[in-house]
């Protein structure tokens, strides 16, 4: 098998058509490799975000093609993007998105609503719970989110990104909503998941953060400007 | 698809705001409630005209002069009773019926006053099912010879004997003295006729003492009424009666001056009054389970607003647009349904109770409580549908981006 879980290739985005057309990515090649934690860095407007919804299979390509996990999805139908989603992606967000009146537990076995084959409730539900175990979260179980701090909250939230056991996590700005001490849970969880295997890509502007881990990307105005393997931060100064 | 799962979790979501659910579903509610309690209120109307009809007699063919012909009230004659009671094969009997002007009675130091008067034939108790419980009716031979004697109701009776026997009694109707022979069971008020309150004479002795002769023939009658062996012998009961007397009158049977009507013709003519009536109310039941349905539409697209980030979190982890909308259309559907289902019972029971107070009959029509039901779930699939493809449309990257 392919060591790389993605492989982008001349990858572009284009909103809007002709004199009004917007380049949000302009060709982006970019592979990574499994197991590998790498963050993507870059001023607002960059294209970072839009990379991200596109890795993320939440948004086709203009053109390019992506190859996650042997499969090509750039031209994959909406259900099709579903399905992806719900086995290959674990997602986790800046502000969390618990739904609020349902418990850590069932926020947690929410995508296993969706999975293609029927998962029994007992074994969905013990799933859930190794997940909720496995961020620390064992006494939390029934607690709703407004019960539980920030850190708390997003550690819910990383157990919901892994209770499907996707190949691929997705952190969009994780710490980007908590206190420092918070963060650095978080980040730590991440860099255990990381050294367990896991391979992961996050968004981040903030260069601490970023220097968790081992590859930095670097994009700006729809390129990337550098892509460093050597734990280095190559895109000091650029943002903001 | 896991339709158990995410009927789950639409039922979840419900009941995580129940309140709002609850109000969502009144419109429903009130509506599956009104069509079964206006129904069962018509239907409950209708039952009681046909039952007041149906006490007249079982079998019952009734003979009347045709209103609004000028004349036609002095044609129908104590003849043609006769004629039919010898000619026309399938009856068991006929009874003929005069009504005088009412008269005052006296009986010892008693006065009734403005009593009213019924001159009949032999066959009246038989015919109109309506018994004698103490004594005995006139026979056809006292009838013939005017004998003078009376038939009391049994209101008469009590108001003017009491608790004592009125049978020997003389009573004076007018200025004719008359010999009670019998008192009639019980009736009470059948369609307006207060059947208690009347006495009942030998029609013969009604004609002769009681009918102004300059404005009718002396022998003309109001009614005949004919009873058919069976409910079979009907149509060739109506069908002798109708020749018999369109020849005696000399008149088209296709034009007659008198009309030949069973109960049913009578019970139809008043459905079809009470029936514009039924629609109308079954119309305005339905509006309202429309506008509970608008309701529902209005409630569900709001929850649509409201939840754009759940819809875009749930797309984000895997559901398709399909599942969005089955989920939001089973919310839709569970709470038209859950409407209908209490709707069912409240209109149910609303019927009962409106029955129970007594001011108005009702009768729960069996075909309501599916057809409300019914209507129900195609109002929450058909107003549900839309919020629903609404959710679905979304797309996960603006939805997550909602605030």
């Amino acid at each position: 098998m392919n060591n790389n879980l993605i492989e982008i290739t001349g990858m572009t985005k284009v909103y809007g058509e002709d004199d009004a057309a917007v380049y949000a990515l302009a060709g982006v090649d970019v592979q990574v490799a499994r197991g590998e934690f790498v963050a993507i860095m870059g001023p607002s407007g960059s294209g970072k975000s839009t990379l991200m919804n596109i890795v993320g299979c939440l948004d086709h390509p203009t053109d390019g093609a992506y190859i996650l996990d042997g499969r090509d999805v750039s031209q994959m139908t909406k259900n099709e993007l579903a399905d992806v989603r719900n086995e290959k992606l674990g997602f986790i967000f800046q502000s969390f998105n618990l739904l609020p009146r349902l418990s850590a537990l069932s926020n947690v076995m929410l995508p296993m609503l969706y999975n293609a084959d029927d998962v029994p409730d007992e074994e969905a539900e013990a799933r859930a719970v190794a997940s909720l175990t496995s961020v620390g979260l064992e006494n939390r179980l029934h607690h709703r989110p407004n019960q539980l701090s920030g850190g708390q909250q997003q550690r819910v939230a990383i157990a919901r990104a892994l209770v499907n056991h996707p190949p691929l996590i997705l952190a969009d700005e994780p710490t980007g909503n908590l206190d420092s001490k918070s963060s650095v849970e978080i980040i730590d969880i991440l860099r255990n998941l990381h050294k367990g295997g896991a391979t992961i890509v996050m968004v981040t502007h903030e260069a601490d953060i970023a220097a968790h881990a081992e590859r930095v990307i670097c994009v700006k105005d729809g390129k990337i400007l550098s892509d460093g393997r050597d734990g280095k931060n190559h895109c000091s100064g650029l943002h903001q | 698809m896991k339709f158990r799962k995410i009927f789950r979790s639409a039922w979840e979501g419900l009941m995580l705001n129940k309140v709002r659910s609850f109000l969502t579903t009144l419109g429903v509610i009130i509506g599956v409630a009104s069509v079964i309690v206006m129904l069962a209120v018509s239907a409950g109307a209708e039952a009681s005209i046909a039952d007041q009809i149906n006490a007249l007699g079982a079998n019952l063919i009734i003979v009347s002069p045709m209103r609004g012909v000028p004349g036609a009230s002095r044609t129908l004659l104590l003849e043609d009773a006769y004629a039919i009671e010898e000619q026309v094969v399938g009856i068991t009997g006929i009874s003929a019926e005069q009504n005088p002007a009412p008269q005052n009675i006296r009986a010892g130091g008693v006065t009734l006053e403005a009593i009213a008067m019924v001159g009949t034939t032999a066959g009246f108790p038989d015919v109109r099912d309506y018994a004698v419980a103490e004594g005995r009716y006139f026979t056809a031979d006292e009838d013939d010879c005017k004998a003078k004697l009376v038939v009391l109701g049994a209101g008469i009776a009590a108001d003017l004997f009491g608790a004592e026997s009125a049978l020997g009694q003389t009573i004076t109707v007018g200025t004719t003295k008359l010999t009670v022979i019998g008192v009639m069971e019980a009736k009470g008020i059948v369609s307006d006729v207060d059947y208690d309150g009347r006495i009942y004479l030998p029609l013969n002795l009604v004609l002769q003492k009681f009918m102004p002769t300059t404005m009718m023939r002396a022998d003309a009658v109001r009614t005949i009424y004919l009873k058919a062996e069976s409910q079979e012998q009907i149509p060739s009961v109506i069908a002798q009666t109708t020749a018999l007397l369109a020849e005696r009158h000399d008149v088209d049977a296709a034009k007659p001056d008198f009309t030949v009507q069973t109960q049913q013709d009578i019970i139809a003519t008043q459905e079809a009054t009470t029936a514009a009536f039924r629609d109308l109310l079954a119309w305005v039941a339905g509006v309202s389970l429309l506008v509970g349905g608008i309701g529902i539409m209005n409630i569900m697209l709001v929850s649509v607003t409201e939840r754009t980030r759940e819809i875009g979190l749930r797309q984000a982890l895997g559901a398709r647009p399909s599942n969005v909308l089955t989920q939001f259309l089973i919310e839709a559907i569970i709470l038209s349904l859950a409407g209908g289902l209490v709707g069912v019972i409240v209109g149910v029971g609303g019927s009962y109770l409106f029955g129970s107070l007594g001011t108005m009959r009702t009768e729960i029509v069996p075909l309501s409580i599916p057809l409300a039901f019914g209507a129900a779930a195609i109002v929450g699939i058909f107003f549900g549908y839309y919020p629903a493809t609404q959710a679905a449309k979304l797309d996960p990257i603006e939805a997550l981006r909602r605030e």
